[in-house]
């Protein structure tokens, strides 16, 4: 499942719900990402997320999908948000379910390492300095690559 | 066509989004981001470095080969930074 929104989300009660009713599974893995409040030694209070609508959605649709054909995934979950976060607010989550442990944590892995690339968000940080767009990382593309089919 | 700006793009064109009828003898993303640089200091300046501008046709991230033709959407943003 894909949600795009401004708002929060609970953790703890999405992964209770991402293995409600299924015994089948056998691990859960999950990944939550956060606003640091420093960049480049500058101190960030806040970010705001920018992104594009209708292909966020396709994307991070198609990357899930790719997850499955991948693994054998019993359920999946990407919460992605957009608008101003303050220093510490989460930005992404991402939980895989599997029946093995090695399935969920690579997917998982695989997940958050594909949408870095693929999903079109761009961030804005807020500093004592003003405000600057982040940068893409060269190693990003790197960590994606390991996932290339050989 | 309809195009967008997103992030830093969107700020030096001044503009998210505008339709633009595919100009004569532009027939990929290419020839149209060289169209671009031609119209004003704003559209110059976003698209001064093209090599680090990156394109999505119809909600799809392509190269800056891929053709072009009236009904596209038409995207340009910088290398992404989610997550």
């Amino acid at each position: 499942m894909i949600r795009v929104q401004e708002d929060d989300f609970d953790p703890g009660l999405e992964l209770e719900r991402l293995s409600a009713g299924n015994h089948g599974i056998g691990g859960v893995c999950s990944f939550i990402g956060l606003v640091r409040d420093i960049a480049d030694d500058e101190q960030v209070s806040a970010m705001t997320l920018e992104h594009y609508p209708g292909m966020t959605q396709k994307q991070l649709e198609a990357i899930e999908k790719e997850a499955h054909a991948r693994w054998p995934l019993d359920a999946t979950l990407i919460i992605h948000r957009y608008g101003r976060l303050e220093a510490g607010a989460r930005i992404v989550f991402v939980a895989t379910a599997s029946a093995h442990r090695d399935a969920a944590f690579e997917a998982c892995h695989f997940l958050m390492d594909w949408l870095k690339t693929k999903a079109p968000f761009w961030k804005k940080e807020t500093t004592e300095a003003g405000d600057q767009w982040v940068e893409a990382k060269d190693s990003d593309e790197q960590a994606t690559r390991r996932w290339n089919k050989t | 066509m309809k195009v967008l700006y997103f992030a830093w793009l969107k700020e030096k064109t001044g503009l998210s989004s505008e339709d633009v009828d595919l100009p004569n003898g532009v027939t990929d993303v290419s020839g149209f981001v060289a169209w671009l640089q031609g119209r004003g200091d704003g559209y110059a300046d976003a698209f001064g470095d093209a090599s680090i501008v990156r394109v999505a046709v119809n909600q799809e991230h392509v190269e800056m080969s891929h053709p072009l033709s009236n009904g596209d959407e038409v995207a340009f943003f910088p290398p992404v930074t989610g997550g």
